[in-house]
Parts: C-alpha cells; structure tokens; sequence
C-alpha cells in the first residue's frame, strides 16, 4: 500500500539530474557511433539507428525496473538467474560464432548476448541472498555466494568472454567488499590487490615472450588483433593521443574515419570520443560518469536496508569496473579485453542491461523514505 | 519493528563500508584522466604526427623517360603504355571463378595463374599477374570490371626500342635501379623500382633522360583505398637526345656483317661524330629492358657468341698489318728511314734461330715505304721494326690512341694493349724478347686494338693528323626549357707527326686501294684510301686456313676513309675469323662508304625534323606514364 503511494510521486530534481547525466552520456555515444559509422556502406538499418531503437528499448527497461518495488524483483532473483543459466548454457551450443567466440542469439537482424543479462542478475542474487542470509562466518559471506557466482562465470568464460567473466568477479568483489569480510587483512588486501593490479599484470605480462602473450590473447580473446600483434592498442593510442587538447572535431577523427582504429563503434568508443572530442572532451565525460557514480553512491548509502545498499552497489560495481577497464584498454594500460563502455559503446544487450541497472538505482532511491512510515 | 535498531546498526556500517568503492573509483578515474593527459596532452604531438603518417601515403609518379633520336630525328627509342594485370587479393571472394573467367576471357594459363595467386606475399598489395596486355585485353579486362572483383589494369610505360636490334650496343637497354646503384651518389635521389639506363646510351646519358620523378600525397584508409589527393608534385619528364647515329648507315653496317661477328664503325673526320657503330652478334634491348626471368638471363649470359658484348668497344684484336700505317709514321719520324729507303724482300726475314715469313711465299722484291704498304710487305716492317726497336714503336702506338680509351660516351670501353718492355715486366712477369719487337711490327703478337680505336686512326691520319674524341651526342632537348641544346664540339687533339710523313701515308694508303692489297674495295663513285689486315688468332699454324676450325681462323681487317682528298668518312670493319682483310672486310667498307656518299651530301636540320617527330611521340611517352 505504501510503495504504490510513494511509487506514484513525481520524480524529484535528484532524479532528474539523475536522468540528465545517463542522456548526456548515451548523446555522447550516439554522437561517436554516428560519426564512425555514417559513412560506411552498408545494407539495411545504419548501426547508429539501431542504437538509437537500443537506447528507447533501455528506457523501457529503465521504467520496468524503476516501477515495481526491488523487494519483490529481489524476491524472483532465483528464478531469474536460473534462467541467465540456461541461456549462457544455450548460447553455447545453438548460438552464434563471431570472430572464435560464441556469445550471441541472433534475433532478426539484431543479436542478443545473455552475459549482459546474467551480470545484472547476478547483482539481484548477491543482494538477495546477503540481505536474507545472517551473513555469519566466511563461509556464508564468501564461499556461499562464490558458489552461486561459479556456474555463471565459468559459462561465460566457455565462449570465451574474458571481459564480461572479469565483471562477474567484479561485482562479487565489490559486494563482499560492502558487506564486509571478518578479516579487515583480507579486505585491504583484495583492496590492494585490485590498486596494484595493473603493475602486477604489466609486470607478469611483460615477462612472457611475445609468442606466449599471443597464445594467451588468442586463447582468451581471439577476437582481437587481427592486424598483427599489438596493433589494435597502438592505433586506439595513437587515436587518442592524436586528438590532443581540444580533439580533431565531430567526423574529423582519421584514425576512425579511416578505418585505422577498428571497432571504433564498440569496444573503442572512447578512443573515437577522444580523438574527435580532445582532452576537454574526456575531462568533461570522465566528469559525467563520476557524476553518475556519485548520485549511485549517494544512493547506495540511503538504502534503508540491506538488499538495497547492496543492489546499488553492485550496480556501481558493474559500471564502474567496465569504465575503467574500457578506457583503461583504449588508453594502453591495460591489456585489451573486450569490456564495452557503459552507455556509448554500440550494443543492445549492453545498453539495455546497463539501463535496466541503472532503474533498479533509482527504485532504490525512490523507496529509501519507507523506513520512517 | 523491536529487531529495527540491530538491523539499523549493521546497515550503518555496512553503508560505511561503501567509502572503499567511492575511493577505488575516484582514485581509478583519476589515474584513467592523468593517462589520457598524458596520451593527448604530453605526447599530443608525438601521437599526431603518427595518426598523420597511418592517414596519408605518398605515391611516386614515374617520369616519363627521356626520347632518343638519330642525327636526322628518327626515333631509337620511346615509351609505350604496356597493360598489366594486378590482383588484390584482399578483395577476391572466390578464387575459382577469378581464375576462370581470366582463363575464358584473356586465355591465360590457369596453371600459372593458380600458381601466382598462392604465392605467398601481403593480401592487400595489389601483385602483378601478366605483364604486357594487350589493348584489346586490356579492353576486355576493364569493360568485365564487375564481375572481377580485385582485379585492376594498370597502364605503365615501357621503355621500347622500334627498331628492335639494330644499334642495340649502342642504344643499351633500361633496367629497375640495382641496390648497389641506389648506394652510390649518382644514383642517390632514385627510389626503388626507378627505371634506369643498364647500358650505352641509356647508361652513359641516364642522367639527361632520367628526369625527375614527382610524388603524390594521397589520403587513404586502413585497406590503402584511396580517399582524396592531399598534394601532387608532377614528375619531369627527361630530356631528349640526338645522336650521331644515322639509322640508314647503322642498318647497313649491321647487314652488311650478317650473320657474322664482328665490327663496323663508320665515324666522321672532321667532328669525330660517331655515324654507325655495329656489333655483331646483337641483342633485342626489348626483351632486355623487361622484367627477365632468371632462365632468360641464364640464356643471354651463358650465349658463346656473347651478343652482350660491344665488339666495336669491347673487342680487342691484334691489329694484324693495319698497324704497318703507324709503322710508317714512327720510321719516318724517327729518322730510321726516309722515303726512298729500300728493303729487298725475299719472302722471310731471319732473326736469332727463327726465320720470320711475309705473307707472300716469294717475297715482294725490292721495296720502298709506299710500296710496302701498298702491298703490305712483312719483311719490310720486319725489318724497321728491328732497327727502331719496341720503345720507339710503343710511343708511337700510344699517340695514335691505341692502348688507352678513346673516351667515347659508352660504359667500359676496353684499351686494348700496346705492349713495351715495361708493359711485360709489370703484367707477366717476364722479360721482353726481341723476336716480340718482330711480331709487334706487324701488328701481331701481344698487342690488341679495338675497331673504335683503329677508326679514330684512320680517321686522324685522313684528317691530316688531327683528332677528336668520338661523340655520340649531336643535341640534347631539354623538356624544362623546349630548348635544343647543341654539344660543343668535342676536344681536338693533333699528332707530333710532320705533314709531309702523313702525305706519304696518305697517298700509300690510296695505292693499297687502287693497286694494293685492297683493290676489292676500289668504286667507282667515290676514291677510298685504306689499309688491310689479317689478325692471327694462333701464333704458327700448319696447313691451309680453310682447312682450320673456325674459331682458329684470323679476323679480317679494313680501315678506310673517303673521298681521299677531303675525308668525310672513315670507317673501320672487323669480321670475326673470316680469313684476309682484303677479301672479306674491304668490299663491306667500299658498300657502307658508297652508301654514305649516296646520301650526302645531308647536313640535317635536326631542329625541324624533331619537332615533327615528335608531337605524336611526346603524346605518346605521357600516355605511358599514367
């Protein structure tokens, strides 16, 4: 009774603001994707049309996630997983092969990817099962959880998805991280493990011989560098180096335009923003999504209870991970996996995941005062 | 609602908890704004020029190749279009088809064609499947664009020699730059792939008909597709040249020696000018300036009859009795005879242990200088030879050219040798004996000559003791300024040698042809003056010299100038193994000279003849450049 009256209240300027950043951002998106793809022949509906129906098709989502209260999606959370498993186990037998990996339904023209569907989730039985469980010894705060977690990750990294396995641990981490771990050792430790990680991985990988590291890429990863080694990150470097303080201007990028950088449209959005964008055209972006975040942040600490906090930060945990992983492999300081990045990146599953996500955020947000009624 | 504040409490400090993921990140999305700082801001520049450098691709435009003309602007050589067929494989979906619509189409062999498309080599560079189409081809090729996907016909131009092997010595032949020739400074401005001059004309005067190559700037994609032209830079073509060649003359000499090996060079007195020079056996510089198959090379390399070599430059021979003519300067100038000096000939001239023989069994009977020569008496030289002695010999060898280049415009030219006492001691080691000072007087023995070098004898000795160096070059036609530039005559020289011992020689040397060793060279149309001579391949021979192999025979020798009183002509010939001079090389003179003076008197005005030549052919060297 409650939840209907409060979930019939308008949206309040927080929302809005809310609402604002995630249009600036998915315009951004939508502006790069358009500048990569206009001239590009090709049959049927352009890339960035599709997009645009990918974006209406993520607001629905955002609204369904938004109307009914969390507690009662939480509650069909097992069965919802139980269904992400079925589809990562499908996919890999009936779904479509693109370039070594197995990952997408082909639905008409469009294609479907269950990974993105299985992070958001995994996000709903985390939260789900902390919030009802007594969260006592670390068997219930990080086997139990790790267990249900499993199946999942290692479905998706069968395709292989090295970035979308990557999130999946992400967000887990992140959870147990916000539930909290006895140990406070383990904690800073995985804390410190995820700062240094980077160098650790510069410094394991920069130990292998070229044809080890390319064995590796091509085991995880076959997709990528299909130009010959390393000539994926230097273009996507030189893209974005190139754009300089205040960018090369909108369709004035030569390394999209001309084919240099490739997936400019996906995996590399960023490199075409920057490159076309400049250094004041990241700033101003970088400044979007940590707005985001903040307002996700905010939210997350008003929960008024546990499966909502939890839920929010899982959220944050998605997308914020696949941020910096995106642009952290555009910009050369990780190695390339293919992590889209959230909102601009060009995707259906990932855009209307990530919107579908981002209303379970303000579900939260909208039903924190039914504490005090 | 009692259980509400433990609740509460694990809530708080769960929420607290959170400042650890608003840190990572914050502390994350900096590291990522410092990076892309770094990447855009710092190394902007660095990055820029890079992107720069992916985007745009320069394209050398070839210049179109300098044309080559004879003294009266008939074109030698010029450029012609030539087809060929490229294939990108990057583009082709089904080879199959590829293979056999070229098959059906332009009848290649698919068993080559299938063997050059699974040649290893980069998928997007476009590689070259035949050479050489034809227009129409090229035609058929071009009208079925669609349906060959990847396929291009790309017009290049062909350097092309008309009249296929006459003066292919002289004209040489074009070739792609070696990678040794891009090391050294003349070459240095070339690229890889510049068509240069391998040899003759080509080689020697490279540097006017090269030109200078232009560049496009061109914006392409990843694929290298072509988008837009940034900057052109339009190539230059090269400049012309006339030569001193008259064509009608080349194709005589050439087919007057026939099937035989051998020299001709005919070249003018008065300028040196160079008016026939042929090599037999010959070579077609159109199959040479193509792209050769190793086995091709193998072929041309390994031939025995050497079509490669220049025989008019390159060909050293003993001078056989043609030498008795600075035999007879250097005695006379050296006071060892004067003109009415006598020597009985008794057909030998007995020397140590050896008994040196004349040509002629019974011996020639009493004989002064001309009539020595005129009959080309061995005894004689033998003995003058004997009282002069090699020194005196050799310096006059030396100054009559022989022994060192003459310097004519063509790529290793050979000196031939003039033998001394000091020559011997450095080049074998040995000491000189005197019965060599015997041989050497009649031109046999170690010393060698080239016919170019014996022309430019006959020709100074015609010409009252001056000479020139012989030229090729009449004219250059600069493509930058439309001007015609004529070369300045070449450096003149005259021989330390009294005019009244060159008139004895002269009037000799008419003798040997109107009563001499050389009455087969006698004409009716114009007074030729000349001098024979056999050159013995083996020292002592048994038997008559039909009954020797061919290779062992002697080489015939004529060298004449005409008319005898004002010489316009010189020409000196060189047939390989075929015996005496007097049979077997004067009558080619006598028909080269006679169809020189049947032309002349033509002074050409080159100018003219070559800018009606020309319009169609300067037309035709762009289309071959595109």
């Amino acid at each position: 009774m409650i939840d209907r009256a409060i979930s019939s209240r308008g949206p309040d300027s927080f929302e809005w603001r809310f609402v604002a950043i995630i249009g600036a951002i998915l315009s951004l998106g939508l502006l790069s994707i358009y500048s990569v793809t206009h001239a590009q022949p090709g049959s049927g509906v352009p890339l960035y049309a599709k997009q645009m129906i990918w974006v209406v098709m993520g607001g629905a989502a955002f609204l369904v996630m938004l109307v009914f209260d969390y507690h009662k999606i939480a509650r069909l959370s097992y069965p919802l997983y139980a269904i992400a498993l079925v589809l990562l186990a499908v996919v890999l037998i009936i779904g479509k092969t693109s370039r070594g990996a197995q990952r997408w339904f082909p639905i008409g023209p469009f294609a479907f990817q269950p990974a993105e569907f299985a992070k958001v989730v995994l996000i709903l039985v985390l939260a789900n099962y902390y919030a009802n469980s007594p969260r006592e010894g670390w068997r219930q705060r990080v086997v139990l959880p790790g267990l249900i977690m499993a199946p999942g990750l290692l479905l998706i990294l069968k395709q292989p998805d090295l970035g979308s396995g990557l999130s999946f641990m992400a967000i887990y981490v992140a959870m147990l991280l916000v539930v909290g771990v006895r140990s406070k050792a383990v904690g800073i430790l995985i804390l410190l493990g995820l700062m240094v990680f980077p160098f650790v991985w510069e410094a394991m990988w920069g130990a292998l011989h070229d044809y080890q590291r390319e064995r590796i890429l091509t085991f995880v990863n076959p997709a990528y560098d299909p130009g010959g080694k390393g000539y994926h990150a230097l273009q996507s470097r030189i893209a974005i180096g190139s754009g300089e303080l205040v960018g090369k201007g909108l369709y004035g990028g030569t390394q999209s335009q001309l084919k240099f950088l490739p997936e400019g449209h996906t995996d590399f959005v960023f490199a075409v923003f920057a490159e076309e964008w400049g250094f004041l055209g990241v700033l101003l972006l970088l400044a979007l999504f940590l707005g985001l975040i903040m307002l996700a942040m905010e939210i997350a600490s008003r929960a008024k209870d546990v499966l909502g906090a939890l839920l929010a930060a899982g959220v944050i945990a998605m997308i914020g991970f696949s941020l910096i992983i995106n642009i952290g492999m555009t910009a050369g300081i990780f190695p390339i996996v293919g992590i889209p990045l959230p909102l601009m990146s060009y995707g259906g599953s990932a855009i209307v995941a990530t919107m579908a996500a981002l209303g379970l955020l303000v579900n939260v947000k909208r039903r924190r005062l039914t504490l005090f009624y | 609602m009692l259980d509400l504040t433990p609740h509460q409490d694990e809530l708080r400090e769960l929420q607290r908890r959170l400042t650890i993921l608003r840190i990572g990140l914050v502390l994350a999305v900096s590291i990522l704004a410092v990076r892309v700082w770094h990447l855009q801001v710092r190394e902007g520049q660095y990055y820029r020029d890079l992107s720069e450098n992916n985007r745009t691709r320069s394209v050398i435009l070839e210049p179109a190749r300098g044309l080559i003309y004879d003294r009266n602007g008939v074109l030698l050589a010029n450029n012609v279009p030539s087809f060929n067929l490229y294939v990108t494989l990057e583009d082709v979906s089904d080879r199959d088809a590829l293979i056999k619509r070229l098959v059906d189409l332009i009848g290649l062999d698919e068993v080559v064609l299938r063997k050059k498309l699974s040649e290893r080599g980069a998928k997007l560079l476009p590689r070259k499947l035949k050479g050489g189409l034809t227009l129409r081809e090229a035609a058929l090729v071009e009208s079925h664009r669609l349906d060959l996907p990847g396929v291009m016909v790309q017009a290049e131009s062909q350097r092309n020699y008309p009249s296929k092997l006459t003066a292919s010595h002289l004209l040489g032949y074009v070739g792609e730059v070696s990678g040794d020739q891009l090391e050294t400074p003349e070459f240095k401005e070339l690229h890889q792939g510049s068509i240069v001059g391998q040899y003759g004309v080509e080689h020697t005067y490279d540097r006017f008909l090269r030109g200078r190559a232009g560049q496009k700037v061109i914006e392409a994609d990843a694929l290298g597709h072509e988008k837009r032209t940034v900057e052109v830079q339009k190539p230059e073509a090269g400049d012309d040249l006339y030569l001193t060649i008259d064509l009608r003359l080349q194709e005589l000499a050439e087919e007057l020696l026939g099937e035989e090996a051998g020299a001709i060079v005919a070249i003018d007195p008065a300028t040196g000018e160079v008016l026939a020079l042929a090599s037999r056996p010959a070579f077609d510089p159109n199959v040479l300036s193509r792209e050769l198959t190793p086995k091709q090379w193998e072929e041309i390399a390994q031939d025995e009859s050497h079509p490669l070599t220049n025989r008019a430059t390159q060909g050293q021979y003993p001078p056989g009795s043609t030498f008795k003519i600075v035999m007879a300067a250097a005695a006379l100038e050296t006071k060892t005879i004067d003109p009415t000096t006598t020597v009985r000939c008794v057909g030998s001239y007995p020397f140590g242990r050896r008994l040196y023989k004349d040509w002629k069994a019974g011996g020639h009977g009493t004989m002064d200088l001309r009539q020595a020569i005129v009959d080309s008496c061995d005894v004689f030289f033998y003995t003058i030879g004997q009282r002069m002695g090699i020194e005196a010999i050799a310096s006059y060898a030396t100054q009559f050219g022989l022994g060192r280049e003459t310097g004519i415009e063509l790529p290793s030219e050979r000196m031939g040798i003039v033998p001394s006492p000091a020559w011997k001691e450095k080049a074998r080691n040995e000491i000189w004996l005197p019965g060599e000072t015997i041989s050497a007087s009649i031109g046999q023995g170690y010393l060698t000559v080239t016919p170019l070098q014996m022309t430019n004898l006959i020709a100074t000795v015609g010409n009252d003791g001056v000479s020139y160096r012989p030229r090729l070059i009449r004219a250059v036609m600069e493509r930058a300024t439309g001007r015609l530039q004529e070369l300045p005559p070449m450096a003149r020289d005259r021989l330390a040698i009294k005019p009244e011992t060159l008139a004895l020689i002269q009037d000799a040397l008419a003798g040997v042809v109107t009563e001499g060793t050389a009455r087969r060279a006698k004409s009716a149309l114009v007074t030729i003056a000349g001098k024979t001579g056999t050159a013995q391949t083996a020292a002592s021979r048994p038997g008559p010299e039909e009954d020797l192999p061919r290779k062992l025979r002697d080489h015939a020798w004529f060298i004449s100038y005409a008319p005898v009183e004002a010489p316009r002509i010189a020409v000196a010939v060189l047939v390989e193994h075929m015996g005496h001079g007097g049979s077997a090389a004067a009558p080619l003179a006598k028909q080269l000279i006679e169809a020189f003076v049947k032309l002349a008197p033509h002074e050409p005005v080159i100018a003219e003849r070559g800018s009606t030549a020309r319009a169609p052919l300067a037309a035709t060297a762009q289309r071959g450049n595109l």
